[in-house]
């Protein structure tokens, strides 16, 4: 069983033009979700490489989130697609790297949905802390 | 200033001031009942109570009134406080023990059941509701009454006062939700409906209209707001920790000379108000289509989940009812849009809740836009319910207040069914305020109230130099509304073409610092956002915290980082520290970082040396509750922040010289109508054809419904065309090769054998369609059996062998909405109606009958589909798994149907049968696909850069496109889209130079193997596989044209080699990002 205390660290990589602007939604509209997630902003997702997942991951992070636009919303045509084409290989690298697979995730998350970003995270969060702390953390 | 200490720490506060406040301002959280800024302080509930050290022992005190003084020393977390608090709330719960708010409370502080007896209150006598009548509405209808345990509040003797308002501000502050309006006040309170939900949800008179508001600040409704109507309240005022709020506001008028006016005062969802047989505004649970995308939305009134509004349960079965406001004897056209919008709310509904029931009851399924005919079907695939038919009325349900609607089913049985929710789907009408504007600026608009526009300049007004876009020409959506207002624009700019640029000012920045080599220097700006973020983060241990981090040498904290004297701080401290980057932990980049980039530019820094911390939005803001969490997050978003600015490297955007020759695909209609207009803007403008003369499939259309002639205005476009002094015309001549990007295209033109080379800066393919052979209905076996386009130049000659037809019967979707082409071509239904009257009005005794799937004359042209109606002109409505045949009887045709109606085939004697064939893309649109490096759609149409917003464009810049090539369309519309492609094409033209992205891609030569992985992912086509000569052998490497580029990244992540990265974003960065997140350092 997890840790009770365990509070997990999940890095989010969010797209500037939806995911991002949703998590800024949510807080404009004041939804709570636990403060685990730390965003890095990226143009795209499709600019998010597996090996900046992979080495999140190997170096201490519990989860990795990738948020992008829905399909048909991405601001540079289909970038969050090719995100999506990336993700099963993502998958595969997970099962060489023994990582459990919940601990990675790509949701679309638009620029008008803050609750659904609040509830990505709160979702994710609690995932996480199920599963317990990653076995490269330190 | 006054100097105090509470919980350790120390915090100056104004004279005057109360302990409570002063807590308040270093985040302390202490609890209150009583307490509102704008009231005067009363010190009644107690639970503010704070523990004062004084020389005789401390005491305790209630904060909200104990005036703050020098040197205080105030313990507000004492176990003796607390208990004492405890005590306070156990009393208060006894005497209102059902109040949530205390029960909630209650849970919070660990105080358990009432020890004292219970009296069923609903009030704890705080005073507020008493105090706010008297202080800011300035009304004193009620106040406290009687004495000791009879304490109450009360209107005099009880009654209902003669003097109350109704303004509501006592229920507003009331904690405890007592009703004590109904004993004040005859009246009921109205709440003021937000416009932006459609009535569904409240607001307050101050307010954000709506959450992507630009800009994003609050407005004043004067209209409900209680200080323009009673001079009282002022609330707002206290709340407003900027001191942004002006009541003395006046409007302003500003005069402005200006050559051309675009009016787009948009539409008007009909009132379905007028429509009480459908429950409108009688039943809840009916709604109109915009009340249900506001339920659809995340920002909607229940966030985004479907609710029924009698009870807020999850509904089971929705239906709409289409045309509501449409396709009446008053209104007599179609709104264009409904079917889409409620085909698209069905399929959302549905993501919502699989199993949800949707039906569409409707009369025809008009989906003839692009690629709508195939979204249509995914409904029907998804479980959407069609129903062809138009229900008269909507019952309620007595009791369950569900919804009761009687129809006829296709076999012709009539039938009740029971909905959960009824949407109307309501048309479009021009805004009421359009008669003004018409008057105002003298022009005509038609029997609607529609702007009154010409066939062959569909956005020009009745004024030359006024235009109209958007709906308020005729309902439309939004791929046809954005392309004509890039067409009024492109008709504006020929007016206004020796004024381009004229009003444009240049700001001017001082040198900027060289910073290469230099050792990275950070300074750390932490805003406190007033309260937004100070009041839940410890913002003086956050930057405490970053003076401690590598490479930042100055850290400060401001009240607000983004006023205008912060900048001149910011910029002072640029100077002061020799700062090489700066780092803001304020709100959000995507609105402020603009903002302080500029600054930095100002202080002489390159702008790409910032960057911001969002400690708001993503930290103070979502985390409210937990202080010392967010707080701990902050630092670490600051770290990240620090992390990434240490990378940072100076950027600059680069500049293109451009062409302003154009090249133009196509010399058909809408071909000829973007060269024109480019020409009368001042480009040159290159116009190719392949056949040997100019006009296209327009050369074929011989009437229109408007009245219009079509072959005289074809001879006018051709003159001008042929005298144009800015246009080259190239016919039968292709382009064979095409180089370059944006701004500098080299393009071959072949003539035959010989071959010209052109430089142009942009292109526009409108290359056409064609149109489809019919293989079905014995076409080409009879020459009784012919096309629309035949039957067109037959009329216009009226041939003899219509002279002799007795009756004639018109096919629909020969070749379209099928297997093969399952698209609509849009425009075959008015062209047989047109053809249909036109058949009547000379010949009125021959029977004409129109075989059809469904009728889509949409938009304004329903009304000549009800003239054709009136005219005699039979129509049968036939399924796709039963088409008609036509068969040779005798010296007769016959043709044999199914009619659904009366469920019975149908024969029918005739003389000639009339095909309406699909639109077809042409054969070479491969071709001229590879030329552009530009997509086709799954029916091979070319596909725009986005479907609703970039209509004209295509994803790789500088080339655009008009007319057949996008999809089947009308006359007007092909002209529209022409002018729309002009503007679009202008908008590079008109420059000398385009400025490039700084934060693009960059290959790096000695990484990049040439493996190419990255060619094909880029959406933009902007990378190119090249090789060339190094140290004796074959190098291979990638190119990448940063006049294509937008820096989407997707070539980075997909390079194995980092072989190619995006400035401002590369994988050490973000890197640096993520182990700054992960680690201390």
């Amino acid at each position: 069983m997890a840790d009770e205390d365990f509070e997990p660290v999940i890095i989010g990589f969010c797209c500037n033009w939806c995911s991002y602007a949703g998590a800024d939604l949510a807080g404009v509209s004041r939804q709570q979700y636990p403060p685990n997630l730390r965003i890095v902003r990226v143009m795209c997702s499709g600019m998010v490489h597996p090996n900046l997942v992979i080495d999140a991951l190997t170096k201490g992070a519990d989860g990795v989130l990738v948020c992008g636009c829905h399909p048909g919303d991405c601001h540079y045509i289909d970038g969050n697609l090719k995100a999506e084409n990336r993700k099963e290989a993502i998958e595969l690298l997970l099962e060489d790297f023994g990582i459990e697979p919940e601990r990675f995730r790509l949701e679309w998350v638009s620029a008008s949905e803050g609750p659904r970003f609040a509830e990505v995270v709160r979702e994710m969060t609690e995932a996480v802390r199920a599963l317990g702390p990653s076995m490269y953390k330190t | 200033m006054i100097a105090l200490t509470i919980d350790g720490k120390k915090v100056e506060v104004e004279e005057g001031s109360t302990v409570l406040e002063a807590a308040e301002k270093l985040g302390i959280h202490i609890p209150t009942l009583c307490y509102h800024k704008s009231l005067e302080p009363y010190g009644a509930c107690r639970l503010c109570l704070v523990e004062l050290a004084s020389s005789r022992g401390s005491v305790i005190q209630a904060s909200c009134v104990y005036p703050a003084q020098e040197g205080l020393v105030v313990k507000t977390d004492t176990e003796r406080v607390l208990k004492n608090r405890r005590i306070m709330l156990e009393l208060l719960l006894a005497r209102c023990p059902d109040s949530v708010r205390l029960k909630e409370m209650a849970a919070e502080m660990g105080v358990g059941e009432p020890r004292f007896p219970k009296k069923n209150d609903d009030c704890i006598l705080c005073g507020l509701c008493t105090r706010v009548c008297e202080e800011r509405m300035g009304v004193g209808a009620i106040s406290f009454a009687n004495r000791g345990s009879e304490r109450k509040v009360s209107a005099p003797y009880d009654k209902h006062s003669p003097i109350c308002i109704t303004c509501g501000a006592c229920k507003v502050v009331c904690p405890m939700d007592a009703g004590l309006l109904s004993e004040i006040s005859l009246n009921e309170p109205r709440p003021i409906m937000s416009e932006y939900d459609m009535g569904l949800s409240p607001r307050s008179s101050i307010y954000i209209p709506f959450p992507q508001a630009i800009p994003k600040v609050a407005v004043i409704d004067r209209d409900t707001c209680m200080h323009f109507l009673k001079d009282a309240c002022k609330s707002c005022e206290n709340f407003c920790e900027a001191g942004a709020i002006d009541y003395e506001q006046q409007d302003e008028f500003e005069e402005v000379d200006v050559g051309a006016v675009v009016l787009s005062p948009g539409f008007e969802q009909f009132n379905p108000d007028l429509k009480k047989e459908l429950g409108y505004g009688r039943y809840p649970n009916v709604v109109s289509s915009l009340q249900f995308e506001r339920l659809l939305s995340a920002s909607g009134p229940y966030m985004g989940e479907i609710l029924r509004l009698s009870d807020q349960k999850h509904p089971k079965k929705i239906a709409w009812i289409q045309c509501v406001g449409s396709r009446e004897v008053e209104r007599n056209y179609c709104s264009s849009v409904c079917c889409m919008y409620a085909t698209k709310e069905a399929i959302m509904a549905k993501e919502h809740a699989p199993n949800l029931d949707c039906t569409i009851f409707f009369i025809d399924m008009r989906a003839f836009g692009k690629g709508f005919d195939a979204y249509y079907e995914r409904a029907k695939e998804l479980g959407v319910r069609y129903i062809r038919c138009y229900p008269s009325s909507v019952k309620e349900v007595p009791g369950t207040k569900d919804l009761r609607i009687t129809y006829q089913k296709d076999d012709g049985d009539i039938t009740t069914e029971e909905f959960d929710i009824v949407v109307l789907s309501t048309g479009i009408r021009p805004p009421k305020e359009v008669r003004q504007l018409a008057e105002k600026f003298d022009i005509e608009l038609d029997k609607h109230g529609f702007a009154d526009t010409q066939s062959f300049a569909p956005v020009e007004t009745s004024r030359p130099g006024v235009y109209a876009c958007g709906p308020f020409s005729g309902p439309k959506d939004i791929p046809e509304t954005v392309m004509e207002a890039s067409a009024g624009a492109a008709r504006a700019m020929v007016l206004l073409k020796d004024e381009r640029g004229t009003l444009i000012t240049h700001k001017e920045y001082p040198p900027e610092k060289d910073v290469s080599g230099q050792e990275p220097r950070i300074g750390v700006f932490v805003c406190h956002c007033g309260r937004n973020i100070g009041g839940f983060v410890d913002v003086p241990g956050v930057v405490e915290y970053a003076k401690t981090l590598p490479n930042v040498v100055y850290a400060e904290d401001n009240l607000y980082t983004c006023s205008t004297d912060t900048q001149e701080n910011i910029k002072e401290m640029i100077a002061e520290h020799d700062l090489n980057r700066v780092v803001v932990a304020s709100c959000t980049p995507r609105t402020h970082e603009p903002l302080f980039r500029n600054t930095c530019r100002e202080a002489g820094l390159n702008e790409y040396l910032f960057e911001m911390a969002n400690i708001r939005d993503q930290c103070s803001w979502v985390h409210m509750h937990e202080p010392e969490k967010a707080t701990r997050k902050s630092k670490d978003l600051v770290r990240m922040a620090v992390a990434k600015a240490r990378l940072l490297e100076p950027l600059y955007k680069g500049t293109l010289k451009v062409n302003n020759e154009a090249l133009v695909m196509g010399g058909g209609l809408a071909g000829m109508t973007a060269a024109l207009n480019l020409a009368d803007q001042g480009f040159q403008v290159h116009l190719v054809e392949k056949e040997q003369q100019l006009g296209g499939n327009f050369r074929h259309i011989h009437t229109l419904l408007s009245g219009d002639d079509p072959q005289k205005k074809l001879a006018g476009i051709i003159e001008r065309i042929n005298s144009h002094p800015m246009i080259d015309v190239y016919l039968q001549s292709e382009v064979s090769a095409v180089e370059g990007s944006v701004g500098n295209f080299k393009s071959t033109i072949r003539h035959d054998s010989t071959e010209k080379e052109v430089s142009h800066g942009i292109a526009i393919v409108a290359t056409g369609a064609g149109e489809y052979e019919p293989t079905e209905y014995l076409y080409g076996q009879d020459k009784r059996i012919l096309t629309q386009r035949y039957l067109e130049e037959w009329l216009a000659e009226d041939k003899p062998e219509l002279q002799n037809a007795k009756s004639v019967v018109m096919i629909q979707c020969v070749g379209s909405r099928e297997e093969a082409r399952p698209y609509c071509s849009r425009v075959c239904c008015s062209q047989a109606v047109k053809n249909a009257i036109a058949v009547k009005n000379i010949h009125p005794e021959t029977d004409v009958y129109i075989l059809y799937r469904d009728m889509r004359t949409y938009g304004l042209l329903e009304e000549h589909y009800r003239e054709a109606r009136e005219k005699g002109v039979r129509f049968i409505r036939y399924e796709e798994d039963q088409k008609p045949e036509v068969s040779v009887k005798g010296n007769r045709l016959e043709v044999s149907c199914v009619d659904p109606i009366l469920n019975l085939p149908v024969r029918i004697n005739c003389d000639m049968v009339v095909l309406a064939p699909a639109i077809i893309p042409n054969e070479d649109v491969d071709e001229v696909s590879k030329l552009f490096k530009i997509s086709l759609n799954q029916d091979r149409f070319f596909l725009e850069a986005h479907m609703k917003l970039r209509p004209v464009d295509f994803a790789t810049d500088g080339v655009f496109m008009c007319g057949l090539a996008h999809c089947p369309k009308s006359v007007e519309e092909s002209i529209v889209q022409a002018d729309a492609a002009a503007a679009r094409a202008a908008t590079i033209l008109s420059k000398d130079e385009i400025e490039m992205e700084a934060t693009i891609s960059v290959v790096v030569d000695e990484n990049c193997d040439g493996c190419a992985y990255c060619i094909d992912p880029c959406p933009y086509s902007a990378l190119t596989l090249i090789e060339y000569m190094y140290e004796g052998d074959i190098k291979k490497t990638v190119e990448r044209d940063g006049a294509l580029c937008k820096g989407c990244g997707v070539c980075q992540a997909t390079c194995p080699k980092k072989g190619i990265f995006i400035r401002s974003f590369k994988l050490e960065q973000l890197g640096a990002m993520v182990e700054a997140a992960l680690g201390e350092t």
